[in-house]
This record gives C-alpha cells, sequence and structure tokens, in this order.
C-alpha cells in the first residue's frame, strides 16, 4: 500500500500539475500527439481496408500488414526518425511513429469486418438492384461496423499506451513523468504517470464506446 | 586512411561501422535472442496452467483473461519502471515484464486451442480409458497445437519488438545500442541495430512457422484436401 499511497500523495501535491514538466503539461502533449495519430491512422486505414474488403481482394496484404507492424519496435521507428531531420520538427516524430502502429489494426479489422459480412446478404442486395456504392454504404458498412470500432477501439488504447515511449527519446507526453521518476529513483511518481496512462487509455476507451452508441444507428426493440 | 570514412561523415549506412563494431553487435544481438527465448519459454510455462484454469469454467475464465488483458495496457516503460524496485537493473526484470506481455496472447491462443478440440473425440479418447492427464497430453494438446504455436509466433515477434525498451534498465539487447546513440546521433548504428532487431523478428517468425509445418503436418494436408 505504500507505493499507491505515495503515487496518490504525488498526484495530490499541486506543484506537481503546473509547470513545463507538469501533469497538465504532459497530459496535454499524450493527448494531443496521440488523437492526432489516431486521426491520421483512420484516415489513411479505414479507407483503404473498407475497399479492399468492398473488392475482396488484397486480403494477404490487409494480414500481413498487421504482422509486419508487430516486427517493428516503436523505440527503434522513434530512434530513426530522431537521429533524422525529423528531430527538429517537434511532435512530427512522434506523431508519424504512432500512425504506423496505429494503421495495422485498424486496416486488418476493416478488411475483416468488410469480408465478415454475410455474402448471401451481398447477394441479396445485388439482386434488387443495389449498385456496387449502394451495397457498400447501406448493406456492408452497417453490418461491419462494430468490427471495424473494435479495431478503433483497441488502436487508441495501443496509441495512448505506447505514446509513453516517446519520452525514451526525450520527446512530450506522460511518458516524461515516467521516466523522471525512473532516474530520480521516485517509484509513486512512476506509479501516478502509469496510472495516468492507464486513465487516459480507459477515458478514451469510454469515449469511444460512448460516441459508438450515440452516433450508432437506432436498435428496434425486438 | 580512407579518403572518406562513413564514421566521420556519420552515414546512414556504415559497413566500417558493422565491421569494427561487430563484437558489440553480436553480443547485444545475442542479448536480445536469450531475452527473448526466455521470456517466451517461461511465457508458456505460465501461460498453460492458467489456461487450464480458465477452462474449468466462465468464473474461473472471466478473472484470468481479465488480468492478462489488463496486463497488456500497461505502457511497457511504466511496467519495466515499476518492476525496478523488485528486481534492481537486471536482465530478470526485463524478463518479467515480457513474461507478463506475452500472457495476453499465450493464454487466449492456449485456450482457444484446447476448447477447440472436438468434445466427441474426448469423449471417444475417455472410452478408451485415458485419463484426465494423458488426455491432456497425448490427446487435446496435440490437437491444441496450431492454435497454440500460432500464439507463440505472435509473442515470439512482439516480444523481440518490446525487448529493445530494457534498454531503460541497461538490458534491452539491440536497445542498447540505440538508446545512446540516439543522444549522439550516430546514424549508422540507430540504423544498423533497428534493422537487426526487425531481422531478428523476421527470422523468429519463419523457424516457428517451419516448426509449426513440422509438427502439425496433418493441417496442411487438410488445407490442400479442401482446396
Amino acid at each position: 500500500m505504500g507505493v499507491l499511497g505515495g503515487a496518490w500523495e504525488w498526484l495530490a501535491d499541486g506543484a506537481n500539475w503546473s509547470g513545463e514538466a507538469g501533469v497538465w503539461h504532459r497530459l496535454g502533449e499524450h493527448a494531443y500527439v496521440s488523437g492526432l495519430a489516431l486521426l491520421i491512422a483512420c484516415a489513411v486505414a479505414l479507407p483503404v481496408g473498407l475497399w479492399l474488403g468492398h473488392l475482396g481482394r488484397g486480403g494477404t496484404l490487409a494480414v500481413n500488414v498487421s504482422n509486419a507492424g508487430r516486427a517493428v519496435p516503436v523505440f527503434a521507428v522513434l530512434a530513426l526518425f530522431m537521429v533524422s531531420p525529423l528531430r527538429s520538427a517537434g511532435y512530427v516524430p512522434t506523431v508519424t511513429a504512432l500512425v504506423l502502429f496505429a494503421v495495422p489494426p485498424l486496416l486488418t479489422n476493416a478488411y475483416v469486418g468488410m469480408r465478415g459480412v454475410d455474402r448471401s446478404v451481398v447477394e441479396a442486395a445485388r439482386g434488387m438492384g443495389m449498385s456496387g456504392g449502394q451495397v457498400f454504404r447501406q448493406v456492408e458498412l452497417p453490418l461491419a461496423r462494430p468490427l471495424v470500432m473494435t479495431g478503433l477501439r483497441s488502436a487508441a488504447v495501443q496509441v495512448v499506451a505506447t505514446a509513453t515511449i516517446a519520452a525514451m527519446v526525450g520527446q512530450g507526453g506522460l511518458g516524461r513523468i515516467i521516466t523522471a521518476g525512473f532516474t530520480t529513483y521516485d517509484t509513486p511518481q512512476v506509479v501516478a504517470g502509469a496510472l495516468l496512462v492507464a486513465l487516459l487509455a480507459l477515458a478514451v476507451e469510454g469515449v469511444l464506446v460512448a460516441a459508438d452508441r450515440l452516433l450508432g444507428p437506432v436498435r428496434r426493440r425486438p | 586512411m580512407a579518403a572518406r570514412n562513413c564514421l566521420v561523415a556519420n552515414d546512414w549506412v556504415c559497413w566500417e561501422y558493422v565491421r569494427s563494431r561487430s563484437q558489440e553487435l553480436t553480443d547485444a544481438t545475442v542479448q536480445h535472442v536469450w531475452i527473448t527465448v526466455l521470456s517466451v519459454l517461461i511465457g508458456l510455462a505460465v501461460a498453460l496452467p492458467l489456461a487450464l484454469l480458465a477452462r474449468r469454467g466462465p468464473r474461473w475464465a472471466a478473472p484470468v483473461l481479465g488480468l492478462t488483458t489488463l496486463l497488456y495496457t500497461v505502457p511497457s516503460l511504466a511496467m519495466f519502471s515499476l518492476l525496478l524496485p523488485l528486481f534492481g537493473l537486471s536482465a530478470s526484470l526485463v524478463v518479467t515484464g515480457l513474461v507478463l506481455y506475452s500472457l495476453t496472447i499465450l493464454v487466449r491462443n492456449v485456450l482457444a486451442g484446447l476448447e477447440g478440440v472436438p468434445e466427441d473425440v474426448r469423449e471417444a479418447a475417455r472410452g478408451l480409458g485415458y485419463g484426465p492427464a494423458r488426455l491432456l497430453w497425448q490427446v487435446e494438446l496435440p490437437l491444441a497445437l496450431p492454435a497454440l504455436l500460432a500464439g507463440v509466433r505472435i509473442a515470439t515477434v512482439s516480444t523481440v519488438a518490446l525487448t529493445t525498451v530494457g534498454s531503460i534498465v541497461g538490458k534491452g539487447g539491440l536497445g542498447n545500442l540505440i538508446a545512446p546513440a540516439v543522444s549522439s546521433s550516430f546514424k549508422a548504428q540507430v540504423l544498423t541495430a533497428s534493422v537487426l532487431c526487425v531481422l531478428l523478428a523476421l527470422v523468429a517468425d519463419l523457424l516457428l512457422l517451419g516448426l509449426q509445418r513440422l509438427l502439425t503436418p496433418w493441417t496442411r494436408a487438410a488445407a490442400a484436401k479442401g482446396a
């Protein structure tokens, strides 16, 4: 309990929240970097994944992208960016690295979701005279939505957790609270930093679930 | 002296670096490999009983799967930092963290494999007089092997990548070469270590794929017949 109590005390101390290295600033950086990366990744991966799924082609690509993404260490990618001219471009290295890691789960889930749509439903829609675009928008997309949203949620949680690695190459975010606590052997601060990252991940997941309920189609009572 | 030294020019690709530091690179790769292998093996040894526990019913499955999934959301940096008071600056710290991460994938896949064993196969084995232990080792585990090995492949590839973060405590295999090279902007070292790391993951994946084919020849035969 000692460490958790210490973490609570650290979080309760207002002095830790203000300033350049304070929680508010780091939280802002973390949320900004993760949010931007997720948006860009969605803009890139969802159209490609949905389109490939609609066409029923490129399945190997969609799956292999996901496997390849797992093999590349985030830390190495960030390190490569930091020794390239990108290092002086502010948040660009972190955001780019995070986009690269958010694309695979989004792409794979979008593709798998589209392919998982019952073929007989698609055939029926075509038989009713729907065009390819109509089938895509009115049949496949609504049916694939749960899996696409699952991919989005796991990508979001992953991005929030991974953004802490940026601290290892001196970039901002909540990871800096952890590394600062690490170098000063301040375990309560490390725990506090980890708790903040976990809370942010949970909050993002909650927001996405709520948005899904609000924006999703109205479920008719059976 | 060579007219143009790529070490002085700080080029991305530099064979002179690979040649002059081959010992350092080999040591880092060897450390990377044994940390990964040890983590996945221990992870598998821990995941098996956990999966067997989770199989007993939803009352066990929910906490086991919930806990192992929760572990995966802990950021790797925080995980290694949190284990520091327990292990100090040692390789066992990194291995423990990696084992905890591998559990998420391994427990799920072992469980999926065991649950995929057809009930009539189990019944037949029981009818032949197989006890629970013999049923597990000679019938269920071999049939669960494809799912289990698929899990081992995923876990190994992600463990190879995650090991680099261990450089925060100085035991990150190739990550140990990346971390100092970032602060000194040593391009060749960052690129060489990163490429080696990805190659390591690819080689591990291919080796495990080979093992999978060797151990489960019936899956390929079935696929060929189905096609």
